[in-house]
């Protein structure tokens, strides 16, 4: 399954609700707001690893517009609308943790 | 009319949600009232003042660029809060180095933008006769 | 929905998509208004599509003389020049034929 996080998890816990209710082979796609966890994945040691599996990815455009390219960790993938749809093919159901 | 102290708290990310861009607009309709006007930054509103911001991924205005032009309206004091920098992994070097000319002192440029700490940006909420918040 | 030229306007004669703007737009709306527009036109259509673009707004009244006056010479930074070139206001019609959204805060 497909895992979209629209809200940074500064201000709600919608990264931390997804991560309690995901399985093994669901990947995270944050988006909006929700990138900003990209840039502070120290803050969740959870996000860390699910990251190190390959299975964390951050919209481009919306890490860009909000000017944090530098900070994104690593191993988190970045996508653009395009990769976003392939991963909606590739994963089927989406849900969204608004 | 008497110059009224007004603050603006800003605690939201730009472009996930409306309130930074509403602040901003409100900050420039009331600029033209000649009153003395600072703005805030904590929580997830640091991000409003990160350089670099494009929002061409998006298709949404940059509006990041509009602080550049408060200096000339008079809005020179932007207080952002030490601990939500620090909490989210960013310092003042992350931020748009934003001026003002100070007229009194020959047009000289002289930075707008002061990190403080949270117990610095409560004595000066507490010093205002006005705070919105967005 | 009115045109100029093509491109969508309000209203209010304001372009709709900034983007549509052509020096053509701005001669045709400037004779809809009865003026012709001169070189000291284009130098203020010209600053406010500048401005506009650097900072993503259309100046105040006050930013904008106090800037004219810096760039093209204090006899000019004043509203009464401005007035003369855009007697329905430099910020509304200035905007208007620079193609720019109406002032924030401009009534």
């Amino acid at each position: 399954m497909l895992h979209t996080v629209n809200k940074s998890s500064f201000e709600r816990n919608s990264l931390q609700s997804c991560l309690n209710a995901i399985d093994d082979s669901s990947v995270i796609l944050l988006i909006e707001d929700g990138v900003i966890s990209a840039a502070n994945n120290a803050n969740s040691s959870m996000l860390a690893e699910l990251a190190t599996q390959g299975r964390v990815f951050a919209l481009q455009g919306d890490i860009d517009a909000r000017g944090i390219s530098s900070k994104v960790a690593d191993n988190i993938k970045l996508v653009d609308y395009a990769g976003f749809v392939d991963l909606v093919v590739e994963h089927g159901t989406a849900v969204s943790w608004v | 009319m008497s110059t009224k102290k007004f603050m603006y708290l800003n605690r939201r990310a730009p472009y996930g949600t409306v309130y930074a861009l509403e602040s901003l607009e409100v900050v420039l309709i009331a600029a033209a009232f000649d009153q003395d006007v600072s703005l805030a930054f904590m929580d997830d509103g640091v991000y409003q003042l990160v350089e670099g911001q494009n929002t061409d991924g998006i298709g949404m205005k940059n509006f990041s660029k509009t602080f550049h032009a408060l200096g000339d309206y008079d809005i020179n004091q932007f207080f952002v809060s030490a601990e939500s920098l620090t909490e989210r992994g960013l310092s003042a070097d992350d931020l748009m180095p934003l001026v003002w000319e100070d007229e009194d002192d020959d047009w000289a440029e002289k930075p707008s933008v002061k990190v403080v700490s949270n117990v610095e940006l409560s004595k000066l909420m507490s010093e205002q006769d006005v705070c919105l918040s967005f | 929905m009115a045109d100029i030229l093509g491109a969508e306007v309000d209203e209010e004669g304001f372009l709709v998509d900034l983007k549509d703007w052509t020096k053509e737009i701005a001669v045709e709306m400037a004779k809809g208004d009865d003026i012709e527009l001169s070189e000291e036109h284009w130098d203020v259509i010209n600053f406010l599509r500048d401005y506009f673009e650097e900072y993503q707004i259309a100046p105040a009244v006050r930013v904008l003389t106090k800037a004219i006056g810096k760039q093209f010479g204090k006899e000019k930074g004043n509203s009464k020049y401005l007035y003369s070139l855009f007697p329905y206001g430099p910020g509304k019609q200035g905007c208007r034929f620079a193609g720019l959204p109406k002032p924030t805060g401009c009534i």
